[in-house]
């Protein structure tokens, strides 16, 4: 750890500080549909987006209309975006001529899309027509996040509203979300990069020769357009296989940083809107602190694991000095060690999936911690929406063992937790996990599996494991070294992509909708408080037990192990 | 008023000890288990596989020696055997009264009348009574159905129901019509309209209630049974993954060692101990003898974010005494004191007897100074409001101040100006005033003072420090009421009410979301009995009252409202200290497992063996065995629960948290380590 790196990633924290309250109070503006920014604008495009797709904007929809709406839409964009791949050779902007994508790789892709998930069995330059990752994968990433942040909402407005069965509309949500939001950020965003020197083209591939004499190919494309989102919409599928590695998608350091504040910044700036919107900045507020304290939590130990020497590396030989002997494989120069783990403690705690290093050349503890971040759940910030609604399945769940103790029958923001609510949270809180342990020890029984792997004993083990924890948690980004293209990754973790984003939304409307309908009771002395110190502290604790004890035998297989064998002589 | 002694159980009873370990054998059985309790059920499952297990090494030989096997085995069953324990003492306390009850209704014979008006009657089993039935129940009879007095009047002895040993009497008409099954009659005869039918009495549910049977798990216990069953999937399927990543490095483990993961993970102790919880925080309300029709009014006790207490009797002791003579201009208080003292003297009432000691004790006036043998006595009639007395050539009246006023405007004598004045003075202390004339002359006004109960100051301020909002229900006027409400220190107040503003006052409270409690008695009480969450009903009320209510007391003591939050509050405080305890404990059993699982593959994993367990053998067995113990140890804290002091939630929490969340981590880790040191030093395991 240096003194240079710690103060980068205090600063970095207390930027997001500064900047939830400006952009929480729009995003509430934009969910409690009221007036912005630029509505001259904004108004006239989502009225005729309205028109055709012939929405009533004002008339709202219960529970179940809007889980349906959710599906049918997320079930269209999903075959949309298969057809997409499969005729991409028909379709226009195809400079290189791609084919069509295979089948079972189109499906994956499709699915690890529309679930925000932006996991990546192929290499963008090589695979995708720019049509496809325009009009396709791109389109996506904005339609993804948006109905993660709806989802949010609506969870919001059940605690915020009482005696009814009305959440929203749905459509009018996402185009809101998208128009009001999403665009404009990724558009200034977007031109940021074009400065930094990121692409936005639709030119064939350049063909360069390199100083030793050899041909290289340079890809090119609408690079910026497409990273803007990745980054913002927390969906880290990048437009070349190398990701953020990639000169062209993160060029420099100032990049680097402002990917790093616009990973965590809309949906921290959520939670700062969840505290308005409810009424209670206090709360809000106490639900982002325990987020960050989490991360903190995460981010120091994984900082300190990855900045300790490899013993085994220093055996070889220890005449080096101590700058060379540090972990710099699978690294880029340009960003170093600070950046690195500041980058992948980021995306594997938002579930965005990018990476500016190689994960699976981190040291095993600070790896460890990538999957540990993810074994929570989305819940450190966490994906746009689903952080905080997960965050808030988490909430209800400390609510309900806790509050008892107060000898009142639990409750949040004056809502009963109850027999329903307890149900849903449940599935939303093990559809993961359950995922996760299944298909990990599913894969260690196949032979096929581990012959891919490349490596055996824990490094092995945890490359398999971080595979299905990134699929089952939305993340997306993966430990190298995996064969990804087969065909049983790509439907098991299409399963894992489906099951960790549709269930736990299925299970979060349920939340809503039974919330929705009960009466808020007034706060007394008599209230289980949920704000402050104590409430932050019991959430963590509920957090790390029950999210993180159903993953300690194979964190424990895993990473741990590899640890203590990188000590022993 | 005296208790019925039945009600009162000490938790340890030989008796009751021998009949719950003959139960919790009983309650082994799978199909049962299965229904009420999975994760027990759960817990049973493996037992018979280690039972598979340990048996078949008596052919096989096995990696683990059969002793090791035995020793595991033995364990397990006691987990299950000790969740059964809990259960079934809390049952066994219900049970031992239930017994009680049904005596008091075996060997009762029906005088079942063809009409109101026959004086004929023929001798039939209660179980022929139906719902209209009219029967005739004399001296000496058992009462044997529930059911509405319609003629008639008589004294009966309901200790067996209440514990009262004090007869009450019971008339057609008004509040006090209703009879219960099993009660007798001492003197006179009542004709009764049965109400219930067969095995519905009042008496009939008491039984099914004190002995469980009805028990329905409440909304509160399901939702917690929801995450309890959730955990034990979730860990089905962990436990189950780490036997593939066992597969994965190459080593197998014994499926004994992941069985017993699995059993050390899932939350035991609370499953073990919820049902226990449930009973005997129905059973602490009977040791109040307040009956609850469930448990479900239990759990809302605890909600309560208003409550509404009549001031007579909860508030104020029953009787107001006089404490000073106020005169109107013109008239010395010695006279007042004389007048009212005359007036007074064959009152016989406790406001009367307080009036006549005032005017001794304060104004040295002597009884015996007043020769009243000849004097006529005028009796307190409801329908004037005033009572008195003619003495020697003095006519004194004392009285309601509007029925006085009247009497002396009538006689066409003018009021002092002052006299109102006076009233209102007094109104606004919080007492009452009682007009004093003599020879239609208005002399003045008595100042009756209202007892605030001591203490019930305290008690209010503790309520409000729970969060709870305390409403003083009076027929009083306005000022009356703001005085004694200020006095007592509730926090709001409805004065001159009627049972209609009661109704519409609770409805108010709950349209804001709010819980509302109240007890009553009469049948124009029912209604707001009805409405709110939690209804006292007394048991000296009405039918109807006590149908309305969800709980009854059997005091008929309104006091207990307060009681019955407190209890309702210290059950959920249980359920859940014990709930944070248990998953709390998990964290030390990782790590007392984990490395004992993969010993033999990855050495290294010792690192993570904080306790410095012996063997792998002995951790497991001692985690298994700290997880057994625990469910013993915790059983008396879910029979007598929590204890509970009203302070606010947010320092409840901070209490509770500091003990049962932390101690719940800590706790296990000395445990395991202590049971380990045991059966390494006693050589139970190598």
């Amino acid at each position: 750890m240096t003194e240079t790196g710690i103060i980068k990633i205090a600063i970095f924290l207390i930027v997001i500080l500064f900047l939830v309250k400006p952009l929480g109070f729009y995003i509430k503006r934009v969910l409690c549909g009221e007036t912005t920014l630029l509505d001259f604008i904004f108004a006239p495009v989502e009225k005729l987006i309205y028109f055709l797709l012939r929405v009533k904007p004002d008339k709202e929809q219960n529970w179940k209309e809007y889980t349906v709406s959710i599906i049918v839409f997320s079930i269209f964009s999903l075959i949309l975006l298969f057809f997409i791949q499969r005729f991409q050779q028909l379709l226009p902007g195809n400079p290189q001529n791609f084919g069509e994508v295979p089948g079972i790789l189109a499906f994956n892709t499709a699915v690890s899309f529309v679930t925000n998930t932006n996991w990546q069995a192929y290499s963008g330059e090589s695979t995708m027509s720019y049509f496809s990752q325009v009009a396709g994968l791109s389109v996506q990433q904005f339609l993804s996040a948006a109905v993660g942040i709806a989802v949010a909402a609506v969870l919001i407005r059940s605690f915020a509203r009482k005696n009814t069965d009305n959440l929203g509309n749905f459509w009018v949500d996402i185009t809101r979300i998208t128009v009001r939001l999403l665009l404009p950020l990724s558009f200034i965003l977007a031109l940021f990069f074009i400065w930094q020197g990121v692409p936005q083209n639709f030119n064939n591939y350049v063909t360069a020769q390199t100083l030793e004499g050899a041909k290289q190919i340079i890809p090119q494309g609408p690079v910026a357009s497409f990273e803007a989102i990745k980054i913002l919409g927390t969906n880290g599928g990048g437009f070349f296989g190398a990701n953020s590695m990639h000169p062209y998608e993160n060029p420099t350091p100032f990049t680097n940083i402002i990917q790093c504040i616009c990973i965590f910044l809309i949906a921290s700036s959520l939670v700062y809107a969840f505290g308005l919107m409810i009424n209670s900045k206090k709360q809000g507020w106490t639900i982002l602190i325990a987020m960050i304290i989490l991360f903190v939590m995460l981010i120091v130990p994984m900082y300190y694991f990855e900045g300790n020497i490899n013993p085994q590396v220093k055996k070889i030989d220890s005449s080096l000095s101590e700058d060379l002997l540090k972990n710099m494989q699978g690294k880029e120069t340009r960003f170093g060690i600070a950046d690195s783990v500041l980058y992948s403690a980021l995306t594997t705690s938002t579930s965005t999936g990018a990476v500016n290093c190689n994960l699976d050349t981190l040291n095993p503890l600070a790896g460890g911690i990538t999957i540990f971040n993810m074994s929570l759940g989305e819940v450190i910030i966490g994906g746009v929406g689903s952080g905080l609604y997960n965050m808030l399945m988490f909430v209800i769940l400390t609510v309900f063992i806790a509050g008892l103790m107060v000898g009142r029958t639990p409750e949040f923001l004056g809502k009963k937790i109850g027999i329903t609510e307890m149900k849903f949270v449940m599935i939303a809180l093990l559809i993961s996990p359950f995922c996760v342990l299944f298909f990990t020890a599913l894969g260690c029984f196949l032979p096929s599996v581990v012959a891919d792997l490349k490596a055996y004993g824990p490094h092995g083990f945890s490359r398999i494991l971080y595979a299905f924890m990134s699929a089952a948690n939305n993340n997306g980004s993966s430990f190298s070294g995996l064969n990804a293209n087969t065909d049983f990754i790509n439907i098991s973790t299409a399963i894992c992509m489906l099951l960790g984003r549709f269930v736990s939304i299925i299970a979060v409307m349920g939340v809503a909708g039974s919330i929705v309908r009960k009466k808020i009771i007034p706060p007394t002395s008599g209230t289980f408080p949920t704000t402050g110190a104590i409430f932050v502290v019991m959430l963590l604790v509920c957090i790390l037990i029950i999210g993180g004890l159903n993953f300690f035998p194979a964190l424990a297989l895993g990473p741990i192990v590899e640890h203590v064998m990188m000590f022993s002589p | 008023m005296s208790k019925h002694p039945k009600l009162k159980q000490s938790i340890l009873n030989k008796e009751l000890l021998l009949t719950a370990i003959k139960d919790s054998f009983k309650k082994l059985s799978p199909i049962a288990l299965f229904k009420s309790n999975p994760v027990m059920f759960a817990v049973e499952t493996i037992c018979f596989f280690s039972t598979g297990v340990l048996i078949a090494g008596l052919f096989v030989s096995q990696k683990e020696s059969t002793g090791f096997v035995l020793q595991i085995t033995i364990w397990l069953w006691f987990t299950v055997l000790f969740a059964n324990f809990s259960e079934a003492v809390a049952e066994g306390k219900g049970k031992a009264q239930a017994e009680s009850l049904k005596k008091a209704k075996s060997n009762i014979k029906a005088k079942l009348l063809k009409a109101q008006n026959e004086t004929k009657y023929v001798m039939v089993e209660p179980s022929k009574l139906g719902i209209g039935s009219i029967v005739l129940a004399e001296t000496g009879d058992f009462i044997p159905a529930d059911g509405d007095v319609i003629e008639g009047m008589a004294s009966i002895d309901e200790s067996a129901i209440t514990g009262e040993s004090e007869p009450a009497i019971r008339e057609s008409g008004g509040d006090r019509c209703a009879v219960t099954a099993g009660t007798r009659v001492i003197s006179d005869w009542v004709k009764i309209k049965i109400t219930s039918g067969p095995g519905e009495s009042f008496i009939d549910k008491m039984i099914k209630l004190v002995e469980g049977a009805q028990r329905k798990k409440t909304p509160n216990e399901l939702a917690l049974n929801i995450l309890l069953f959730g955990f034990t999937l979730i860990f089905i399927v962990v436990c189950c993954a780490v036997e593939g990543f066992a597969y994965f490095t190459g080593f197998n483990i014994p499926v004994l060692f992941i069985m017993a993961l699995f059993i050390t993970l899932i939350p035991t102790t609370i499953a073990g101990l919820l049902s226990a919880i449930g009973i005997s925080g129905m059973d602490r309300l009977l040791q109040a003898n307040i009956l609850a029709k469930s448990g479900r009014a239990v759990e809302a006790a605890g909600d309560i974010d208003t409550l509404l207490l009549d001031k007579t009797g909860t508030i104020t002791i029953g009787n107001r005494f006089a404490s000073e003579f106020v005169p109107v201009k013109g008239v010395e208080v010695k006279t007042l004191a004389e007048a009212s003292l005359l007036s007074s003297l064959s009152d016989e009432t406790p406001e009367g007897r307080s009036i006549v000691s005032l005017a001794i004790e304060k104004h040295n006036l002597k009884k015996e100074a007043y020769n009243i043998t000849d004097a006529e006595f005028i009796p307190f009639s409801a329908y004037t409001r005033i009572s008195g007395i003619n003495y020697k050539d003095s006519e004194i009246r004392k009285g309601a101040v509007e029925s006085i006023k009247s009497l002396a405007k009538n006689a066409g004598v003018e009021i002092p100006s002052d006299l109102d004045t006076i009233v209102k003075e007094i109104s606004m202390k919080g007492g009452t005033p009682l007009a004093v004339l003599k020879n239609n002359k208005p002399l003045g006004a008595i100042y009756l003072k209202d007892v605030i109960k001591p203490g019930i100051r305290d008690r209010f301020t503790e309520l409000r420090k729970m969060g709870i909002k305390t409403v003083m229900i009076t027929g009083d006027n306005e000022l009356t009421a703001a005085a004694i409400a200020a006095e007592a220190g509730v926090d709001d107040y409805v004065s001159q009410a009627t049972p209609e503003q009661k109704l519409e006052y609770i409805r108010k409270e709950q349209f804001e979301g709010k819980m509302v409690a109240m007890c009553g008695d009469g049948t124009n009480d029912a209604p707001a009995l009805a409405q709110s969450d939690v209804g006292v009903a007394m048991a000296t009320g009405t039918t109807a009252a006590r149908e309305a209510g969800n709980m009854v007391d059997l005091d008929s003591d309104p006091t207990k409202l307060i009681e019955v939050v407190k209890i309702g509050k210290q059950l959920l405080i249980t359920r859940g200290s014990l709930t944070t305890f248990s998953i709390t404990n998990d964290l030390a059993k990782y790590f007392a497992i984990i490395p004992a699982l993969f010993a033999a593959s990855y050495p290294g994993l010792q690192a993570l063996n904080i306790m410095h367990l012996h063997s792998p053998q002995s951790a497991i067995l001692s985690a298994i065995i700290f997880n057994a113990l625990i469910i013993v140890f915790l059983i008396p804290m879910a029979l007598k629960g929590v204890k509970y002091k009203p302070i606010t939630a947010a320092a409840a929490l901070r209490k509770n948290l500091l003990i049962y969340g932390v101690g719940g981590i800590i706790v296990p880790f000395a445990g395991v380590k202590l049971i380990d040191l045991i059966i390494c030093f006693t050589g139970l395991v190598s």
